[in-house]
């Protein structure tokens, strides 16, 4: 017999989601834009509901610290976007990450991270989670057995960022999914430098996924913020039923077993595919308590309305920007997995077809001080520490967050003397190449002789 | 104590209590969850009424969520009368002699069904997102027979209202799109089609008898799976049945969940 044809409803289509998903127009006002509910607590009707709020069997708000009806707006658009079932907005990237951490991994337990990673993720990661009994051993983000080889029975969390940081080296999610899957453990995924709109790593394989809303989400750099997605595809009563894991003890308690901290509720057991989320709130929130502001929350929503306009801009800009700093004499490489020679070309093209992000490095012939006359030159790039703003930014890390480090260190972390990172965005891009070729005519011109 | 496992005609079936720890003794409710679902649907209601004092038993059927695959090698029960029989045996196992019964979708038709053939046992019953008959379009039947995930789009589609297809949930931060998809990603093959063939073959003339315990429908305005007028059909064939209105699709457990257990809060606790 032939094989049928089924097809589903057309979803949602993405742009929409992006303006309308989580919100409606509010019930007492008619307010289209989502409100900013700038209120610490809720009035309870009544005692009861009020109890039921508590124990989770009312739906709403008790405190701003779990939860306040304009993040969860924020919430659930970002969950729709990404595909999750739930979401979580901390009170910044970091806060994100260790929520996420936090909520699966307790001392003893060991995660395995790609080394090419956010400078503060890997902080926290090397050196503050220790401190918390939580070991991490570092690897090959382009090698999926390199993550294999380094699992064992207590690790907890497989993690990568999507586009690594400095080398852009993309996260091969449905592999190292399969390779986490396998193994009984859930795969972690920043997504920060894609964003859904060029990713969603969920779809790909991942179990959960963060973001720095700081960066392209937000989009305008005013504000800090994270989110953390639960994908709900982790199964974690049956990744503990399969076996692996430390002989005897739960490879996930914290889900699949009696929280004493909340009446010995099982999250696993009363809310299934949400149990992650669920717990993170109910904890996570509840005791590091590392949430977001409500108007933050607010900001980040203004810049999801326009998100897919703005992604679709900065990676036609970056394109071009790359195009001209791969041709110029004064430039020694450009490292962007849309050029053919980057190593991870093709894994792009297939996972982020729409771009491979707008936050890029490159080297300049001349090293540190060819970097330094380059930055100072620029007037459109604004150099500061931060990414994925409206306006294009630049930072040479040898002579500003690697200054401590002398060149063999650098080069240890992969790091060139002469390494720039832009961060581009939406202006018109002949405007950004004019004042990138200006800086670069400056930087490699030869330095003047001393005083006379 | 979240949930526990019982036997029922010799096979495993787990209940869930809503955390409840109530005593032997205490007034029953059962929840009966839907086509694909398991138990995981009723948590909010499940922990109100366990808080309350009520014995809360939110079974998964036989196939579903942690219960095992019925004895006879099928992926689940063929018919709505076995469901019915199966909660029957249920509450033997359990030693429980009545309860108030509460079915959503094809839960309501287990629910009812039960009510009708054993009305000793039933205290009172509320049906969520009912109608009789209960006609599933060949598309998802087909889909989900060749268990293909346009089953699983086309249910979670037509379950949400239009606004409710865009969130703005009650339940902070749950995109309830993905979590009703979730869960019924993880029913096992063949489970699905089991439960709308037994939706579809559904026929009210072959149950026992008239319903005569204190009965409750909730329909919700929006409902493309069972509209409402369906349901305030039902509720005409229930004796001083109270029909409950709401603003939603079929999947009021997440669309309304406050407004549904405030519904529920009357009928659940009618005295024996």
């Amino acid at each position: 017999m032939a094989e049928r044809e089924h097809r589903g409803p057309r979803p949602t289509g993405f742009d929409t989601l992006s303006l309308h998903a989580g919100q409606r127009p509010d019930a007492a006002t008619g307010a289209r834009a989502t409100p900013i509910y700038q209120s610490a607590s809720f009035v309870f009707p009544d005692t009861d509901f009020a109890v039921g709020l508590f124990n989770i069997e009312r739906a709403g708000h008790v405190y701003s610290r779990l939860s306040n009806p304009t993040n969860a707006v924020l919430e659930e658009r970002i969950s729709a976007l990404e595909g999750g079932v739930g979401a979580i907005a901390t009170a910044s990237g970091q806060a994100a990450m260790h929520l996420a951490v936090a909520t699966i991994a307790g001392a003893g337990d060991h995660i395995v991270a790609s080394r090419s990673l956010y400078g503060g993720t890997h902080n926290l990661l090397e050196y503050t989670l220790p401190r918390f009994g939580i070991e991490t051993t570092f690897v090959d983000p382009r090698s999926p057995e390199a993550f294999e080889a380094a699992i064992r029975d207590n690790t907890k969390l497989l993690f990568g960022e999507i586009l690594g940081n400095p080398g852009l080296e993309v996260l091969d999610v449905p592999r190292i999914a399969e390779v986490a899957h396998a193994a009984g453990v859930p795969l972690l995924v920043d997504s920060t430098f894609a964003t859904p709109w060029l990713c969603k790593p969920l779809a790909l394989g991942a179990d959960i996924v963060i973001h720095s809303a700081t960066k392209f989400l937000s989009g305008h750099g005013i504000v800090i913020g994270g989110l953390v997605v639960d994908g709900g595809t982790f199964d974690w009563e049956r990744a503990e039923d399969a076996g692996g894991g430390e002989e005897g003890l739960a490879r996930f308690p914290t889900l699949t077993e009696a929280y004493e901290g909340f009446h010995d509720l099982v999250f696993a057991e009363e809310f299934g595919p949400q149990a992650f989320v669920t717990r993170a709130r109910r904890e996570g929130m509840r005791d590091f308590g590392a949430c977001m502001a409500p108007t933050t929350a607010f900001h980040i929503l203004q810049g999801l309305e326009t998100l897919p306009l703005r992604m679709a801009r900065h990676v036609d800009n970056a394109r071009q920007v790359v195009r001209f700093l791969a041709e110029h004499e004064a430039v020694a490489s450009v490292s962007h997995p849309e050029l053919p020679d980057h190593p991870d070309h093709e894994l792009a093209a297939k996972l982020l077809p729409k771009g491979a992000g707008a936050v890029f490095g490159f080297e300049l012939e001349g090293g540190r001080e060819a970097g330094r006359a380059f930055i100072e030159s620029l007037s459109l790039f604004s150099h500061l520490a931060n990414v994925g703003d409206a306006k294009s930014l630049v930072i040479h890390p040898a002579s500003t967050t690697h200054h401590r480090m002398d060149a063999k260190a650098l080069a240890a972390a992969g790091i060139g003397e002469g390494l720039v990172r832009l961060s581009i965005g939406l202006e018109d891009p002949h405007d950004l190449i004019d004042d990138l070729g200006r800086a670069l005519r400056r930087a490699s011109r030869p330095p003047r002789g001393g005083s006379s | 104590m979240s949930g526990f496992a019982v036997c029922v005609e010799g096979v495993r079936a787990y209940v869930g209590t809503g955390s409840g720890s109530a005593a032997t003794g205490a007034p029953a409710v059962v929840f009966i969850h839907g086509a694909g679902m398991d138990h995981t649907v009723w948590a909010l209601p499940a922990r109100h009424f366990a808080r309350k004092g009520l014995r809360v038993l939110a079974p998964d059927l036989p196939g579903h969520g942690r219960s095992s695959a019925p004895a006879n090698g099928t992926s689940a029960l063929a018919s709505v009368a076995e469901m019915a029989a199966w909660i029957d045996k249920l509450l033997d196992a359990l030693g429980i002699s009545t309860a108030a019964v509460v079915g959503h979708s094809m839960g309501s038709l287990a629910a009812w069904r039960f009510a009708s053939d054993h009305p000793e046992r039933c205290r009172a019953l509320a049906l969520l997102g009912t109608s009789m008959p209960m006609p599933v379009t060949e598309l998802l039947l087909n889909a989900a027979q060749d268990n293909h995930h346009a089953a699983i789009d086309m249910a979670n589609a037509w379950s949400h209202s239009a606004s409710g297809a865009l969130g703005a949930n009650d339940n902070p931060g749950v995109w309830m799109l993905a979590a009703g998809e979730r869960l019924l990603e993880r029913s096992g093959p063949g489970v699905f089609h089991a439960d709308l063939a037994a939706c579809n073959g559904f026929r009210a003339d072959e149950a026992g008898g008239e319903v005569t315990c204190p009965a409750l429908v909730i329909a919700g305005n929006e409902d493309r799976m069972t509209p409402a007028k369906a349901g305030l059909d039902v509720a005409s064939h229930l004796p001083g049945a109270r029909v409950v209105r709401l603003d939603c699709g079929h999947a009021m457990l997440n669309e309304r969940p406050n407004e549904v257990l405030d519904a529920l809060i009357g009928i659940v606790e009618t005295e024996v």
